[in-house]
């Protein structure tokens, strides 16, 4: 589904990523793991498409050369990232803002656009199956939500839009105990064998809850070491020096 | 990277129309007065629409006046000079001159026109629930629903009609609320005016459809001064929307409006405005000064004036929707989003004269300029001795696109009652790149993103439009700032 090859990207004509490759398929849950300014949210964005990135080497998508892609196509196509920072968006609500992407990717894949009607039926199932408050629905997008309101936002909309491959950079991060349990849960609510993840994330804590098959160290700039979910709790035990 | 390629000027005009689709013109034979401003060409004017010899009268102390007035030169954006002289003051389709008595009679290049712009005037096809005056250059070509709404005692017709047929009406509000001595440009109105909407609501009457006025101006070298005076009696509730278009002209038209509203004791005036004049191309070459004098009278006690205005065309917009708070407890609303975008410019705000007790007034303004555009937020909040426990709550928000624009507030207030409260609040943000990443990565491009952050930021002002509007509105927020991102 995805391949990565001797990915390099540059920003302000500093290396940040130095020759990266990484393969996913089809249903698998990746996790990357680094410490700081190791490039984890840099290869996030390059995935997306944000802008400001000197990049050589290859991500293919699909048969689709990534790199080709505007930030929104690359969305069509079924990338979805959970940001680690959710933006504001004042005067817009939540629900708005989700019918209006869902409807994009639909019209994108000339696909029917849901109505109002229908666009609410989806809603209320969703939220209920991922036993989310759906009272963040009429707040303005992201403005003044907690922490947790804002990442439990992320997942609904990864939910409601169905991607084929979700990144979530750092959703753990700033996450109480409770609402890691219900962020994973949702996230473990919409594993199936079409949809893969990349999991990006400090700490091995998240992974208690969603259960990855792979498990990479990012150190540098470079995949250091690669391995199933036991190299993610040698990490927490020995640190990232011990990759160095 | 899409590919850029080669218009041939076809093409490039096409582009063009799709960016302001109101840009055709109508190939029409017109009848002009002749070139100039002077004493005859104000009599022509008058003769030609068969006026009564107090209206001339009226017409030329007006001019007297003027003679003697200054363009005013202290607004932000400046203007090349225009010579008064040389323009048409009256220009109307031929055909309108034998007074086609209804649709019928009526030039089919006209409906047309009208059709294309979206403002079907036929009998079948009318806007439901919507009655309409339409203004082409100097003349109202027809009135939809008329007969529907004297049922109600309702009168709504073009200004020059009720000059004919309700000359007391207009004799007593005519300048009751803009002085003929008001300032330069109005002054000049009520010199040269030619045609616009009349609207007299009947004590106690709801009126039951929205009433609105499509003007539109047609002719080159030509100047529109319309003139529109609502009237809602004791206990009358009215909701009045105008829509403007022009074409594409490389030369600027001055647009010089006077709009009187008139609120007796607890009658309700909303006036809703969606001005889209052509703006100038990118370069800033052609577009419409729109220098427009609206002001409303809250005459009686209880009685309540709401404007809301969507500014988005015109090469220099320079208006002011202000309120006069005379009767007690009266109320006085202004909403405004105004977007600049390439080069135009805006200096526009409102005033709110409190003058009665427990008067209430409200502005809220949402301003947005992107490209090398320039934006003035201008506003007077008065509060007189006599005003006691007068309010006034003021917000003003500025949304910079990029780093070639500007965005300025000048709020003046003067208050002389100490018993009143005034509040001021005022922001100003940029459209950052991390929000429209984060629309683009749910899958939206960016006009679409921009589109979706303006309207957030506009929310509360576009809630005030009357809904069949809404929408619309909403749409040409998107589309006057496309091109605005790169």
């Amino acid at each position: 589904m995805l391949s990565i090859k001797k990915l390099k990207a540059k920003i302000d004509n500093k290396d940040i990523l130095k020759g990266l490759n990484l393969e996913i398929k089809p249903g698998e849950v990746h996790a990357l793991m680094g410490p700081n300014g190791s490039g984890k949210s840099t290869l996030s964005n390059v995935l997306s498409g944000k802008k400001g990135y000197n990049i050589s080497g290859e991500i293919i998508f699909e048969d689709k050369n990534l790199l080709e892609l505007e930030i929104e196509e690359r969305a069509h196509k079924g990338i979805f990232l959970a940001f680690q920072y959710p933006l504001e968006i004042p005067g817009v609500n939540t629900n708005i803002f989700l019918k209006t992407s869902l409807n994009a990717i639909k019209k994108s894949r000339g696909e029917k656009e849901l109505d109002a009607i229908e666009f609410l039926k989806l809603i209320k199932q969703k939220t209920k199956e991922l036993k989310f408050d759906d009272k963040i629905l009429s707040r303005q997008l992201n403005v003044g939500f907690s922490g947790g309101e804002k990442k439990k936002n992320e997942i609904l909309q990864m939910s409601i839009l169905n991607p084929k491959l979700s990144i979530l950079d750092e959703t753990d991060s700033g996450l109480d105990i409770d609402a890691l349990k219900i962020v994973s849960e949702g996230v473990n609510a919409l594993r199936n064998k079409k949809s893969s993840f990349l999991i990006i994330t400090h700490y091995q804590r998240l992974l208690n809850y969603i259960k990855p098959d792979f498990v990479h160290v990012l150190i540098n700039g470079k995949i250091v070491k690669s391995g199933g979910p036991e190299l993610a709790v040698e990490l927490e035990k020995k640190g990232y020096e011990s990759f160095n | 990277m899409k590919t850029k390629f080669n218009m041939d000027t076809r093409e490039k005009e096409i582009e063009k129309l799709k960016k302001y689709k109101y840009g055709f013109s109508t190939d029409i034979e017109s009848v002009k007065a002749p070139k100039g401003l002077n004493e005859d060409v104000i009599k022509f004017i008058s003769n030609i629409k068969n006026e009564p010899d107090w209206m001339l009268k009226y017409r030329l102390k007006a001019f007297e006046r003027f003679k003697q007035l200054k363009e005013p030169n202290w607004q932000k954006p400046k203007y090349p000079k225009i010579n008064y002289q040389d323009l048409y003051y009256y220009s109307a389709p031929k055909s309108m001159k034998d007074k086609p008595k209804d649709l019928n009679e009526l030039d089919p290049k006209l409906l047309e026109t009208y059709k294309k712009l979206g403002i079907p005037l036929q009998e079948q096809k009318r806007l439901n629930g919507i009655a309409v005056d339409a203004v082409f250059d100097s003349v109202s070509v027809a009135t939809t629903f008329k007969g529907e709404l004297i049922k109600h005692g309702i009168i709504f017709c073009s200004i020059s009609e009720a000059i004919q047929k309700y000359p007391d009406l207009v004799k007593k509000y005519l300048g009751s609320v803009i002085p003929l001595t008001d300032h330069f440009f109005a002054t000049l109105n009520s010199a040269v005016f030619t045609d616009g909407s009349f609207v007299y609501i009947p004590e106690g009457i709801k009126c039951p459809m929205e009433l609105s006025t499509y003007f539109r101006i047609n002719a080159s070298d030509t100047g529109q001064f319309e003139r529109t005076l609502i009237i809602a009696d004791k206990g009358s509730y009215v909701s009045y929307l105008e829509g403007c278009t022009a074409p594409m002209r490389d030369e600027n038209q001055l647009h010089a409006a006077n709009v009187e509203l008139v609120a007796l004791d607890d009658a309700e005036i909303k006036y809703s405005t969606v001005q889209n004049w052509y703006p100038g191309d990118k370069d800033g070459k052609g577009g419409i000064y729109n220098f427009v004098t609206k002001r409303g009278l809250c005459k009686g006690k209880n009685s309540k004036i709401s404007w809301t205005q969507v500014e988005t065309g015109s090469a220099i917009t320079w208006k002011y929707p202000s309120c006069i708070l005379k009767g007690d407890n009266s109320i006085g609303e202004f909403y405004s989003i105004a977007i600049t975008n390439n080069h135009q410019k805006a200096d526009t705000g409102t005033k709110m004269i409190h003058l009665g007790k427990n008067t209430k007034s409200k502005i809220i303004s949402k301003g947005i300029s992107a490209g090398f555009s320039d934006m003035m937020y201008r506003g007077l909040v008065d509060i007189s001795a006599k005003a006691d426990n007068a309010r006034n709550f003021t917000q003003c928000d500025s949304l910079l696109m990029g780093n070639k624009c500007g965005a300025h507030t000048i709020p003046y207030i003067k208050n002389k009652n100490s018993k009143s409260n005034i509040e001021h609040e005022a922001t100003t943000s940029k459209i950052s790149d991390e929000q429209l990443f984060y629309c683009n990565q749910r899958g939206l491009n960016q006009e679409e993103a921009v589109s979706l952050i303006v309207n957030g930021f506009c929310k509360e002002v576009l809630q005030q439009l009357p809904m069949e509007f809404a929408v619309e509105a909403q749409k040409l927020v998107g589309i006057s700032l496309e091109g605005s991102v790169g």
